[in-house]
């Protein structure tokens, strides 16, 4: 019951910005939707027009339909810079292959006998088609765009990694800040939308020719209104712009710190990690929160702020396991253990470099470090039991993943399983705690302010030195979760606000105090 | 006027139309008749254009149909399809009105045009609003003609129009299509594999095989002066009841020996009904006798 109120309690506190969320997202959702059935109708008459045609229009959407989302978002960035336009472009690409399929499919269905007496009646080829083919054909190309429909309430949900809003802004937020109220926030009313947008769709397909056409009259000046609001919303005027990931957003150690402590009120976006780093290269943001041994702040020529009033605590990484696994598996500790130490953040930042940028895979850049410190060992046969390491979905938890599975294979006699990609801190610790993987290297930053979450006093007292915080995480974790922290591996990957270098040296910015300076200043 | 020049058509190494020449006449039902695959409905698709011939010319009333915009030319020819080929999504008064509306026609002509038809062919106004799946293969075939009427053409071109209905329904519809005055004024063509519908409403027919026009001619014509056995024979199953049936009571009324007892009952009949009509009742044995012997009489003087 308290889970209840409090969900309540979440959407009430934070109504204006789910409001907000939701009618991006309806935004983002109706205006793909609209663009997609402008080219997609067409574009579907046409190759039932040229039948040969058809195989190859047919054929790129549905290559381009399995290019996954986050991806294809990727590619936008180069071409439409981040926002709602390369969100727009990437849903409208995802919304033709039902569009288009549907239309073909409808048009040539229309049974010949019926379109040999338009002809024969003397009407022409414009004439067949708005008078005969496309009323016949409706209630199949209706049904492609409700596909699309349901479709691209999902992937929108999507937009909020290139700062164009959305549901999406929560859903992620709430994964990454372990807070299902967020996720539900999102969830719930994306889940929603969807269901009606099928369930409208549903009754038109079944309506008259002439309720069709007022609803189009009406879509239109949705879409020409939509069209207009973001056309004069998406374009901030700041100073700096700056894009921080769902994760920051929420976070003490994030914008909220940098608001209360440094006064610093950016109005970032939103945007995922995994674009983040390029989009401040191509200079479409300014300031970025990064995590400080991102090799991609190598890679793109980028400048760690100094936190010269100590907002963001430690981030040791160390694998954390629960204490039935380590006794389940003996001799486990010692070999994961053996990496303790063994890496700081110049060589760390090094290692993501090599992945990140000379694109090495992070298989090769771990053997390669464990040789070099002469750890590496060949490979058992592994004939006793399977042990499962998770990992976050970046660069660096692919190469630790890779170096524990080598050490246990060298070390052991254990077999080796990876899940790889678990999407954030929740969905790893979730599995862990559910046994669905034995263990994965956790950041002890995450570790007090994502999952313990104490009081704020407690936070101060302990975060101030990397030492305090490990052992505080340490104790708490064995007594709340069963958990162990291992020995840190050496690093550590704090958030960390960067820019551009370029442009911080211009604008003689080097720690956060001077960046809220120039901020300020109008 | 129709004539058609010369006329192939070929699909691939298959010759559909191969060199056919013929005149339909105004105010004359030009049956063209045959077997699935013989050539008569690609024959006349060339006529409206659906089809394009490979070689050879057709003129309406003397004007190359070639040197029309397809979309005009179809607009001054009526069509009837085999399975009427309404509209789904029109009722029947939009499905009427195709036609006139291409033609930009005022609503009031389109009504009062509309209703007359609808008078001419027995159908009841509160039909206008009904949808063709809403209707019998009778009533969407009589609409079939009625949106090909509308504009009054002077040609009309009838695919198999009849084809899909039940006997019963076929014989009503041909009675009332033979006495239908919109057709007074027209060149029709019609184009049937039934035999007996081509004796019922054919002024002349066009007998036509492997994409060739075997014979055209009267009904009487072909049956009593056959051009070669193909057309003896396409007619030999039932070539007792077509002599009957085209000849009429008023064309063998000089042979007969004396006047009949029920002259005027069958006074407009042809030969076959009014054997019939005789055969029902007792009383009339003698009119039987003498029609039937009149008739042979007349017979005999069509083989020479």
């Amino acid at each position: 019951m308290t889970e209840q109120q409090s969900f309540w309690e979440f959407i009430i506190a934070q109504h204006e910005k789910l409001l907000l969320q939701i009618g991006q997202h309806l935004g983002l959702t109706f205006l793909s939707l609209l663009l997609a059935i402008a080219v997609g109708i067409p574009l579907g008459v046409l190759i039932s027009r040229r039948r040969t045609l058809s195989t190859l229009v047919l054929g790129m959407a549905g290559i381009v339909q399995t290019v996954p989302s986050i991806a294809l978002l990727g590619f936008m960035i180069p071409l439409f810079g981040i926002g709602a336009k390369p969100a727009i472009i990437a849903l409208l690409i995802y919304a033709l292959l039902p569009i288009i399929r549907n239309t073909y499919a409808g048009v040539t269905g229309v049974d010949p006998v019926v379109v040999e007496a338009a002809t024969a009646l003397g009407m022409n080829k414009n004439q067949r088609l708005f008078k005969v083919e496309f009323p016949l054909a409706m209630p199949v190309i209706i049904a492609g765009i409700r596909t699309a429909a349901v479709i691209n309430v999902g992937v929108a949900t999507l937009a909020s990694f290139v700062a164009a809003g959305g549901l999406g802004e929560f859903i992620f937020g709430g994964i990454s800040l372990n807070n299902s109220n967020m996720i539900l926030a999102g969830a719930i009313p994306a889940a929603l939308l969807a269901v009606m947008l099928d369930l409208i769709i549903g009754y038109l397909q079944k309506s008259t020719l002439k309720t069709l056409r007022r609803v189009f009259y009406i879509l239109g000046v949705i879409l020409i209104a939509t069209g207009l609001y973001f056309l004069f919303s998406t374009k901030p005027e700041h100073k700096i712009i700056a894009g921080f990931t769902p994760e920051f957003m929420g976070r003490q150690d994030g914008d909220l710190g940098l608001r209360s402590i440094y006064g610093l009120k950016l109005n970032p976006l939103v945007v995922s990690d995994a674009i983040m780093y390029e989009a401040a290269y191509q200079a479409k943001l300014d300031l970025i929160s990064g995590y400080s041994t991102d090799g991609r702040i190598k890679a793109f020529d980028l400048v760690v702020l100094e936190d010269d009033k100590t907002i963001f605590p430690p981030y040791y990484a160390a694998p954390i396991i629960k204490t039935r696994t380590l006794k389940k598996f003996p001799g486990l500790e010692e070999t994961l253990n053996l990496l303790a130490g063994k890496i700081n953040d110049s060589i760390m930042t090094n290692l993501n470099y090599k992945t990140e940028l000379l694109k090495q895979t992070p298989e090769k850049v771990a053997k390669d470090f464990l040789v070099s410190q002469h750890l590496y060992k060949k490979a058992n046969l592994g004939t006793g039991e399977t042990i499962r390491i998770g990992s976050k979905i970046f660069g660096e938890q692919y190469i630790l993943l890779e170096m524990y599975k080598m050490l246990i294979e060298g070390y052991t006699n254990y077999k080796v399983e990876t899940k790889t990609g678990l999407g954030g801190t929740k969905i790893c610790f979730d599995a862990l705690m559910n046994d669905a993987i034995d263990f994965y290297p956790e950041y002890t930053g995450t570790g007090l302010l994502v999952l313990l979450k104490p009081s704020e006093k407690t936070i101060a007292k302990v975060s101030k030195d990397s030492r305090q915080t490990y052992v505080y995480v340490q104790r708490e974790f064995k007594k709340q979760y069963s958990l162990q922290w291992l020995k840190p591996i050496g690093f550590n990957n704090a958030y960390a606000l960067m820019m551009r270098r370029s442009q911080a040296q211009e604008l003689h910015i080097r720690t956060i105090s001077e960046l809220g300076n120039y901020c300020a200043e109008k | 006027m129709i004539t058609i020049e010369g006329v192939s058509k070929n699909y691939g190494s298959n010759k559909a139309v191969d060199r056919v020449s013929f005149q339909a006449n105004d105010r004359e039902i030009l049956v063209l008749l045959g077997t699935s695959g013989c050539g008569k409905t690609t024959t006349l698709k060339m006529i409206n254009r659906l089809v394009e011939p490979d070689n050879g010319t057709i003129y309406i009333d003397g004007k190359n149909i070639r040197e029309q915009k397809p979309e005009a030319l179809r607009k001054n020819i009526g069509f009837v399809m085999q399975q009427a080929g309404l509209f789904p999504h029109y009722n029947v008064a939009q499905n009427i009105a195709v036609v006139p509306n291409l033609l930009n026609w005022e609503k009031q002509k389109i009504e009062s045009r509309t209703l007359q038809l609808l008078e001419k062919l027995h159908l009841t106004e509160e039909l206008l609003n009904y949808f063709p799946h809403e209707l019998s293969g009778g009533q969407q075939q009589r609409i079939g003609v009625a949106r090909a009427l509308i504009a009054d053409t002077s040609v009309l071109l009838m695919d198999e129009p009849f084809g899909a209905l039940d006997t019963i329904t076929k014989s009503a519809i041909h009675d009332e299509f033979k006495n239908l005055d919109e057709l007074r004024n027209k060149t029709t063509i019609l184009v049937t594999h039934d035999v007996s519908e081509a004796f019922e409403l054919g002024h002349r027919i066009g007998l036509m095989d492997k994409g060739k026009l075997i014979q055209i001619g009267s009904p009487a014509e072909i049956l009593y002066h056959p051009a070669n056995s193909f057309v003896k024979d396409f007619f030999a199953g039932n070539r007792l009841m077509f002599e009957y049936k085209i000849a009429s009571v008023k064309m063998v009324q000089p042979y007969l020996k004396k006047q009949l007892k029920a002259q005027e009952r069958i006074q407009n009949a042809n030969v076959w009904e009014a054997l019939q009509f005789f055969s029902t009742e007792h009383t009339f044995n003698e009119d039987y006798e003498a029609l039937l012997q009149a008739f042979n009489q007349y017979r005999k003087l069509q083989t020479v």
